[in-house]
């Protein structure tokens, strides 16, 4: 092989690198903009440098009378960590249960797990709409997170960690005296650690990129999470403030690439090891 | 999945497995069988109770046109979503496997918009094509091209297969990078020594040993243009114009959540979970027992 750059590279890797950017950047530059231009056409690709405190202004206020910015931002990142740490934690329990017990129906519970990989909420929206009902959590923040922790893939991703700790390793743990319990907060748990990370960084974006599920359970607009108030605020058609919706535009996407960027080691070995 | 060495034990095990099992039994299966028997009844004449109608509600899905376009338009949408984000992203793979300065850095460039939700995804694409302040809709018709995707349901077509594709690019990639990165180098260097140039070396060798990555990928890729595609089709257009991008979902959600016509949007859960479980079938039957193993 020989040492000139390979410029077809470069060149290939570049454009895919603007087509992912070019938006982002267009709209981070729009948020600093005047309003009233972007509205009548005149939006430049632009930084205006004097425009950020527009940023200062969603976040405190909201843009048209919605929801202040940090408020929704505060429930998109209680729904995301109830629903990513909610269900590693019943995923983790019940794939120890399953791996390290036996009892009847042991296997029949497994495969009640397993076949909601088939069921995703898009097609069941309207009687899970009627269960909630039922169960008085319509318009709970309870109602926006607990739904969503049952979780086919990540107790299948446990249980094969579990199953991939050596016999030896647990005898030896019974010999010293350790019960169950014991056993999983020393040994279990340590040993997936890496596992417990990507699927953290995985189930994060998940809970934070909800829209569906948001949108029919809660429609009182304290509960509005920000990818919520951002369709909100660009459906309306008179809309003039332009720059507040493309601040929080803005601010909606960064937490969660930031967590995929931060982590992104763990992240692509989960995402490829793990599947999903 | 069975290891000999194993805690004793009787309620430890149950209080383990209660939560996953409960969460699973009242908000999966009550409601898909709440779905099952909501498709089999009807509201009476007098809207007073429910009638058992049998198929009824499917038989009036399976016949009514919007019903069928709204299926075919999604088969259209799925596929077109999957190729193109799938061809994108195994362009940039194949170019990021090579060995180029910088190639960690356009890796994280490229991965980071698996994290955009797709709903804000479409938010992006209002400000680039919307026709009268988006960047880009304002330059053609500037230009003297005629572009309004809120009202022209082919542009509108292509705009929500555009911004779905644009979010799952970075997800492809990262399939198609590991994907690449598994297959030994010797193959690759064999192939070369007896002369194959690049493009018939990723023709015959290199793409044919992709093939449960991409097989992967296209079931992923259209489970994902079905579902998780809500957002942006429901941002971007809200199903319009009339219904020129109403996909299959769209159309469970207005006319369960928005008409309330539950019976028949029961009767269109149950044929999505019907077509769910026969991806996930085939999916099993190429892959082996790839997810599960």
């Amino acid at each position: 092989m020989n040492n000139r750059p390979d410029w077809l590279a470069h060149i290939i890797l570049g454009l895919g690198v603007l087509l992912f950017v070019l938006p982002v950047w267009l709209v981070f530059a729009g948020s600093t903009q005047d309003p009233d231009a972007i509205a009548r056409g005149a939006l430049s690709p632009w930084l205006d440098p004097s425009g950020f405190g527009v940023y200062a202004r969603v976040l405190s206020r909201g843009a048209l009378g919605g929801q202040p910015v940090w408020h929704m931002l505060a429930i998109s990142f209680a729904m995301a960590l109830a629903i990513a740490l909610g269900k590693i934690a019943i995923s983790v329990t019940s794939a120890y249960a399953v791996v390290f017990f036996r009892f009847p129906f042991r296997r029949a519970a497994f495969w009640l797990i397993f076949i909601t990989l088939m069921l995703p909420i898009e097609v069941r929206i309207i009687p899970t709409y009627a269960v909630m009902a039922d169960f008085g959590l319509i318009n709970s923040f309870t109602g926006l997170w607990v739904p969503l922790i049952a979780s086919a893939t990540a107790t299948l991703l446990f249980r094969q960690v579990f199953t991939a700790i050596p016999d030896a390793l647990v005898e030896a743990a019974r010999m010293d005296g350790a019960g169950p319990l014991r056993f999983l907060r020393d040994i279990a748990l340590p040993v997936s650690g890496a596992n417990i990370a990507a699927l953290f960084v995985i189930l994060f974006v998940y809970g934070w990129n909800q829209y569906l599920w948001p949108l029919l359970v809660a429609t009182d607009p304290h509960l509005d999470t920000i990818v919520i108030g951002i369709v909100k605020m660009i459906g309306v058609d008179s809309q003039t403030d332009w720059g507040a919706v493309m601040a929080t535009t803005i601010i909606a996407l960064l937490p969660p690439v930031i967590v995929v960027v931060a982590m992104q080691r763990w992240f692509v070995a989960g995402l490829t090891e793990g599947e999903k | 999945m069975d290891r000999r060495t194993v805690f004793s034990g009787r309620l430890l095990p149950h209080l383990l497995l209660a939560p996953q099992l409960l969460l699973t039994v009242f908000f999966f299966y009550w409601p898909a069988a709440t779905a099952v028997w909501s498709s089999l009844t009807a509201e009476d004449a007098f809207g007073q109770g429910w009638i058992f109608v049998g198929l009824d509600n499917f038989q009036d899905l399976l016949t009514d046109p919007l019903y069928l376009q709204s299926a075919l338009r999604t088969v259209v949408f799925c596929v077109a979503v999957s190729v193109l984000a799938m061809a994108v992203a195994l362009l940039l793979a194949v170019f990021a496997d090579r060995v180029i300065a910088g190639r960690g850095l356009y890796r994280t460039l490229l991965i980071w918009p698996y994290a955009v939700a797709p709903a804000t995804s479409a938010a992006l694409f209002v400000f680039v094509l919307h026709p009268r302040f988006g960047l880009l809709g304002r330059w053609l018709n500037t230009h003297g091209f005629d572009w309004d995707y809120t009202l022209n349901g082919v542009q509108a077509m292509g705009v929500v297969i555009a911004a779905s594709a644009w979010k799952q690019v970075s997800y492809n990639f990262i399939f198609f990078l590991a994907g690449l990165q598994s297959i030994p180098r010797a193959v690759i260097e064999a192939a070369r020594m007896d002369g194959a140039k690049g493009w018939l070396r990723f023709r015959t060798i290199t793409f044919p040993l992709l093939t449960p990555t991409t097989v992967f990928l296209l079931v992923v890729n259209l489970v994902y243009a079905a579902f998780d595609s809500f957002g942006t089709i429901y941002a971007l257009t809200q199903g319009g114009p009339s219904k020129d991008t109403e996909t299959l979902v769209i159309k469970v959600f207005r006319d369960g959540y928005i008409n309330h016509d539950i019976g028949g949007s029961s009767a269109q859960s149950v044929l999505l979970m019907l077509a769910v479980i026969a991806v996930t079938a085939v999916q099993f039957r190429f892959m082996g027992r790839r997810t599960l193993s």
